[in-house]
């Protein structure tokens, strides 16, 4: 019915400016929304938003001082995996190397063979070098060392790593590695994943972070040889099923790293900051320079050095969580150093050793040393302190873990018998 | 019995608001008391000879509305409410209708016809009125019937044809109402009146007449009827038959090859010689044809296969003749043209059919219109040299790159040179070839340009002179600095090469909208246009100084607004305009400099006056939010972030101004859009305005009044607010999860043959997964159990989007997230939900082999979410 209008536009740019902030208003919120849900969806790991409010301004050779102040230890210690990103944003400074000092996975050391070695374990040769987190997010990468200092800052073709021309990743695309800086070939080698591209994988279980590792580092091209925007390579460390060969390959192959001993990963575990049984780790002479625990000055001391922090009531603890009760420290020490708890402390084990009744720490004989270097973040691990001191001792042999593998209903367990008094 | 009623109806349209107000009270209470009895009476009215013209004539109107409204709820209820009338009043009324189509008042022929069509739309599908026809062809067949009664009879049938579907009528009735309205353009049988309203029928009756029209043989019969009628002597028919064949090249392209030759020949006599109504509708013949063409090639491209309907080349078959046709008609501008918005001539339609043509063929135009721009382009006779002007910008698009870019280059500084040509149409055409230029053909961020950065200074000098030109030059000027800044956006190092005039261009940009012999605010609004996509594809690295010191200058000119006299409500309206303008400047600045890091303290530091200013524009208005504004404010909470929560005390009562407003459904859009930006900057701190939020999100909603467009991201809304409060979202779960329920049970219903629905249904299903997702997310570590009643019916409608085949790529992504964030926030609560659906594994095997990353990606995430729920 209606008249047929003729009219078409004519000589006029088609411009709607008001359209089009319309859309481009429409196309940000969208943005925005994907963006606050995605995040949601990786609140497990809550690295971007600590990046973004511990800027890049941060300097490298900053002070890694880590102050131990009762209080923030306490809220720190509520900080667990689950934290939420906008608390954990409202972090700054020294708080935020604290926490993500937290943010690692930390393996006991193997002092005993785990049950079903060969069915649900993975074992890998663990390169030398420095633990650290890599972050990329927003067009850089930073990796933080255990104690939550910053390693290197540098662009890499890891998702979100560089500012290249073509990275169209939305704000929140970002990847978190578990990773150890290898010196002498520059090369970061990647043992486990934590995030990838915006996705956690904190509630994944290992078999499957590993199979994600393995099919997205080398597609990302994070494998090639350094560039303008890609730094420093990254490697993937080769994994196997913990069965004989496996091991055996682990334990004997020829990797492009120096080995610092062997990893063990139980395939079911999620990733878990903080010190975990469900990864381990296990060494001896013919796969690890460092066995035995060098002092400050790279040489062996004579008698094994712990470090363990002091609590408020004088009492001496690992930093396993909860704490494992090592001894106490005398009043007069307390008043002639001025140690205060929270400190880390370093002792030597004296002679009469550690002794044990039905398998747990009963005493230990500490000789107080000094405070500890104030770049230790942790005191030492309850499995670490007796790791040490087995090595000194009785050491856990790699024929006890084949042996423990080929025993016939594969659940072999080679006892710790531990009644090492002296 | 109808109740006689004109008293009222003329009181009704008394000049007299007292009594004017008094009758429409009365007629509604009489609409109100008995319907059918009010619908008889205004039949009867209307049917009445005896009765004056006026309150015939609203008798009409009201009776047509209310049996038709153009909002679809309410054309619903009136089609129930006329259905549930006794059939005995119905006939009566239809009878007083029919017999009003003889009336010797032409006004009242006219509305009977248009009502008999409005009952018709509703009885003829549902075969209520199967005497309708018979007794219109009868007005039709009869010798002595006057030729009134067959002209509105014509007009009847023509409507009613628009009206309903082929498929509602038997074919012998569809054909033989045909052959009515064709007969009735005969000239033997019929005078002009009669084979004017056939003509029309005819119009109106094309698309009903699709199954005579795949016949060859009525086909034939058909075209030439209306190719004769097309030299009739009478020039309104000779223009309603051009009507027809425009409406045939739309309808009927894929038919048309045997009828070219004939066309042709119609039409370019019809451009060279005939009237001018008649002409530009020949003119549109082939516009249309080219519309026809250049969505074929559009479809065509991306498949290979022959599954679409034919491309007939018409255009370049007919090119050697059509092309010197369209460009005399170039010569033929009228003297002011550019300066009135309300012209539409020969010239400017072959103008524009020229552009058609260049799009449809491509390189093949150039050499065609080249010999006629070179001859005539220095030409003393200004017609020539802007027809040859006119005729250059209008092949720039089409045509290849390589193909034009030697040209453009060539003629590049002739043009500079001619923006100082004597004439202003020249100078006009020369300015709107050159943003033709430098949107089509430049473009840096693509590595190539006609304009070379040596060039650039010269390019600039001449723009920044000829903006000081008239209005109208000034605004194509606009034009061409606007797609030069465009080109510039995202161009890496090129994106450098304007940074250096920016001060210049900048301020030359705000003298121009200062102007104050623009007339209307037209060039004002196109400066600032200009001004907003010359910062928007600024290098914020080089030039955030300038873009800061810009905007304190912007603001002030916003606070001098307010102290505008407004004495008329068109100074209340022109104020608007211009907080407008600066309210869409603002939200660019602010968007650019919360950009980065760097120069994100600048907004933050102005941020406390920048919102005073908007609360001001805000508080210009009694009723209404300031739709330009209200989007400014969203950028502005964006860049804030929490510490926007001090400006909600005050802002919170505008936002909900904005959530009402059914009317203007834009701002109301944009409020609800601004909500989620809130909701993203305060977190939780935006809990005390939930509820007021909230309320008015489930009013609207449930409005049948609001548009559609609006609901949708509504549901996405909700999600933001969740994801933003958590646990407190709790108590609104009652209220919106039916609602989400609600709406993806209708998705399910949804039409699939009408493309704008499944449109919009994908949006729908979208922001209904968004909405999900956010909440799941809000509960995910506090509250889960909440959302555990609601798992099935979600699961349930993931697997029905998954089995739609429409779906698309963005719903499939929502979809897909949605199903990780309901594993990992129920867990194991879902476990034995998962096990009985059997679709995911399926749906997410599709979505990992995608080509999409993201996709991909999103699909591993929720296929590593449902194991770890399987192995708990």
């Amino acid at each position: 019915m209606a008249p047929h209008d003729l009219r078409r536009p004519f000589k006029r740019a088609a411009i709607s400016d008001q359209q089009k902030r319309r859309e481009l208003s429409l196309l940000r919120q969208a943005q925005n929304r994907r963006d606050a849900q995605h995040q949601a969806r990786c609140l497990a790991s809550s690295i971007l938003s600590l990046q973004s409010s511990a800027p890049e301004s941060e300097p490298e050779q900053s002070d890694i001082e880590i102050e131990t102040v009762p209080e923030t230890e306490h809220e720190s210690e509520a900080l667990s995996k689950d934290l939420d990103v906008r608390r954990a944003s409202t972090l700054r400074g020294p708080e935020v190397r604290k926490w993500f000092a937290r943010q690692l996975m930390l393996p006991e050391w193997m002092i005993d063979v785990p049950d079903r070695l060969s069915q649900d374990w993975y074992v890998l040769a663990r390169p030398s070098g420095k633990r650290c987190f890599v972050v990329s997010s927003n067009g850089t990468t930073v990796s933080r060392q255990r104690n939550g200092s910053i390693l290197h800052h540098f662009p890499s073709a890891l998702p979100a790593g560089a500012k290249t021309r073509d990275s169209s990743g939305s704000a929140q695309s970002y990847c978190i590695l578990d990773c150890i800086f290898h010196e002498s070939d520059q090369t970061y080698y990647v043992i486990d994943i934590v995030c990838w591209n915006g996705y956690s994988l904190y509630d994944c279980t290992a078999e499957f972070r590993f199979y994600w590792l393995n099919s997205k580092l080398e597609e990302s091209g994070a494998c090639n040889s350094p560039s303008h925007y890609h730094k420093f390579r990254f490697s993937v460390v080769p994994v196997y099923n913990c069965d004989q060969s496996g091991l055996y390959a682990a334990y004997t192959g020829t990797v492009p790293y120096v080995k610092d001993g062997l990893l063990f990963y139980n395939k079911h575990a999620h990733y878990q900051t903080g010190n975990t049984p469900l990864v381990l780790v296990w060494k001896n002479e013919n796969c690890s320079q460092y066995v035995i625990d060098t002092d400050g000055k790279g040489e062996i001391p004579s008698q094994q050095q712990v470090v363990l922090e002091l609590q408020d009531d004088r009492k001496l603890v690992t930093s396993d969580d909860p704490p494992v009760l090592v001894g106490c420290l005398d009043g007069d020490i307390i008043e002639k150093s001025g140690v205060q708890s929270g400190n880390l402390l370093r002792f030597a084990i004296g002679d009469e050793g550690l002794s044990f009744v039905d398998g747990k720490l009963e005493k230990a004989d500490l000789i107080y040393l000094d405070k500890s270097n104030r770049a230790r973040a942790f005191a030492d691990s309850y499995s670490k302190v007796i790791f040490q001191f087995m090595v000194r001792h009785s050491p856990l042999k790699i024929d006890d873990l084949l042996a423990s593998i080929n025993s016939p209903d594969g659940q072999g367990k080679i006892p710790s018998d531990i009644e090492m008094v002296g | 019995m109808a109740m006689e009623i004109t008293q009222f109806l003329l009181a009704a349209q008394s000049a007299d608001a007292k009594v004017r107000t008094e009758a429409e009270t009365n007629l509604r209470q009489f609409q109100e008391q008995n319907m059918p009895l009010f619908l008889l009476s205004l039949s009867v009215e209307l049917s009445n000879d005896e009765k004056p013209v006026e309150s015939r004539r609203l008798a009409g109107i009201v009776l047509k509305n209310s049996l038709d409204a153009k909002d679809a709820i309410r054309k619903e209820q009136l089609v129930q409410q006329w259905m549930a009338i006794d059939v005995s009043i119905k006939s009566q009324i239809k009878d007083f209708l029919l017999k009003t189509l003889g009336s010797s008042v032409p006004e009242a022929r006219h509305t009977s016809a248009q009502v008999i069509a409005k009952i018709a739309s509703i009885e003829i599908p549902r075969k209520q009125w199967p005497e309708l026809i018979g007794s219109l062809l009868n007005n039709m067949t009869q010798q002595d019937k006057p030729a009134s009664l067959k002209q509105a009879t014509l007009e009847t049938l023509g409507y009613v044809c628009e009206e309903i579907s082929h498929q509602d009528l038997v074919q012998d009735e569809v054909n033989a109402v045909l052959t009515a309205v064709v007969q009735g353009m005969n000239l033997a049988d019929h005078g002009p009146e009669v084979r004017l309203a056939a003509t029309k029928a005819l119009y109106n009756a094309l698309e009903f007449a699709q199954t005579n029209f795949e016949n060859e043989m009525e086909r034939n019969y058909i075209m030439k009827v209306v190719c004769d009628t097309a030299m009739s002597t009478e020039v309104e028919i000779r223009q309603a038959a051009f009507e027809c064949l425009v409406a045939i090249a739309s309808a009927y392209y894929e038919v048309l090859e045997p009828y070219m030759q004939t066309l042709f020949q119609l039409t370019s006599n019809a451009v060279k010689g005939d009237e001018e109504t008649v002409a530009l509708q020949a003119i549109e013949f082939w516009s249309s044809i080219c519309d026809e063409e250049i969505e074929l090639q559009e479809f065509e491209s991306p498949e290979s296969g022959d599954s679409g309907p034919p491309h007939s080349c018409f255009i370049e078959k007919a090119l050697s003749s059509l092309i010197p046709l369209l460009l005399e008609t170039l010569l033929k501008q009228e003297e002011d043209q550019d300066q009135d918005d309300t012209i539409w001539n020969i010239s400017m339609a072959g103008g524009t059919c020229l552009g058609l043509v260049a799009r449809t063929v491509g390189d093949a135009i150039v050499p065609l219109v080249m010999p006629f721009v070179e001859s005539n382009i220095v030409k003393p006779d200004w017609r020539c040299r802007e027809a040859a002007t006119y005729a250059f910008g209008s092949i720039l698009e089409g045509p290849s790159v390589e193909k034009l870019s030697p040209l453009v280059q060539a003629g590049l500084e002739f043009l500079l040179n001619a923006m100082k040509d004597g004439n202003n149409h020249v100078k006009d055409t020369t300015a709107w070839t050159l943003s033709r230029i430098f949107e089509l053909l430049h473009s840096p961020a693509n590595d190539f340009s006609v304009i070379s950065p040596e060039n650039l200074k010269r390019v600039l000098g001449v723009l920044l002179e000829s903006i000081k030109d008239a209005p109208n030059v000034a605004e194509k000027v606009c034009g061409a600095i606007y797609y030069l800044a465009q080109g510039y956006e995202d161009a890496g190092p090129s994106s450098s090469l304007l940074s250096p005039y920016l001060t210049e261009i900048i301020s030359c940009l705000i003298a121009t909208a200062d102007r104050t012999d623009g007339g209307d605010s037209k060039l004002r609004s196109s400066a600032y246009e200009t001004l907003n996509e010359v910062v928007r594809c600024s290098n914020i690295a080089e030039t955030s100084s300038i873009i800061a010191q810009l905007l304190p200058v912007i603001m002030n000119k916003l606070g001098q607004t307010m102290e505008i006299q407004i004495v008329s409500s068109e100074d209340r309206e022109k104020q608007g305009d211009l907080q407008a303008s600066l309210c869409g400047v603002l939200q660019v600045i602010i968007q650019k400099l919360s950009s980065t890091d760097e120069t994100k303290p600048i907004i933050l530091q102005a941020a406390d006056q920048i919102m005073l200013l908007f609360l001001k524009v805000f508080g210009c208005r009694s009723s209404t939010v300031h739709e330009e504004a209200m989007l400014a404010i969203g950028a502005l909470a964006y860049a804030t972030g929490s510490q926007f929560e001090k400006y909600m005390p005050e802002f919170f009562q505008y936002l909900e101004m904005g959530l009402q407003n059914f009317e203007e459904y834009q701002v109301c859009g944009i409020t609800v859009g601004v909500v989620g930006d809130i909701c993203r900057a305060l977190d939780d701190k935006v809990l005390p305005y939930c509820d007021g939020i909230m309320g008015l999100l489930l009013k609207d909603l449930a409005s049948s009044e609001l548009h559609r467009s609006v609901k949708p991201p509504i549901f996405s809304c909700f999600g933001d607010i969740a994801l933003a409060i958590g646990e407190h979202f709790e108590k609104y779960v009652p209220y919106v999860l039916p609602m989400m329920q609600g709406a993806a049970e209708i998705c399910a219903k949804m039409e699939t043959s009408d493309e704008e629905m499944v449109d919009y249904g994908n949006q729908l299903r979208r922001c209904i997964f968004e909405a999900y997702s956010g909440i799941l997310q809000g509960f995910k570590t506090v509250k889960p159990e909440v959302m555990v009643p609601y798992a099935q019916h979600l699961l349930k409608f993931i697997e029905l989007v998954s089995r739609d085949s429409q779906r698309d790529e963005s719903v499939t992504k929502a979809a897909v997230a949605v199903m990780g964030d309901l594993a990992d926030a129920l867990g194991s609560n879902i476990k034995l939900m998962l096990k009985e659906s059997a679709f995911y594994d399926e749906f997410l095997g599709e979505c990992l082999q995608s080509d999409d990353e993201q996709l991909k990606e999103t699909a591993g995430w929720t296929q590593g979410m449902i194991q770890r729920v399987m192995v708990l």
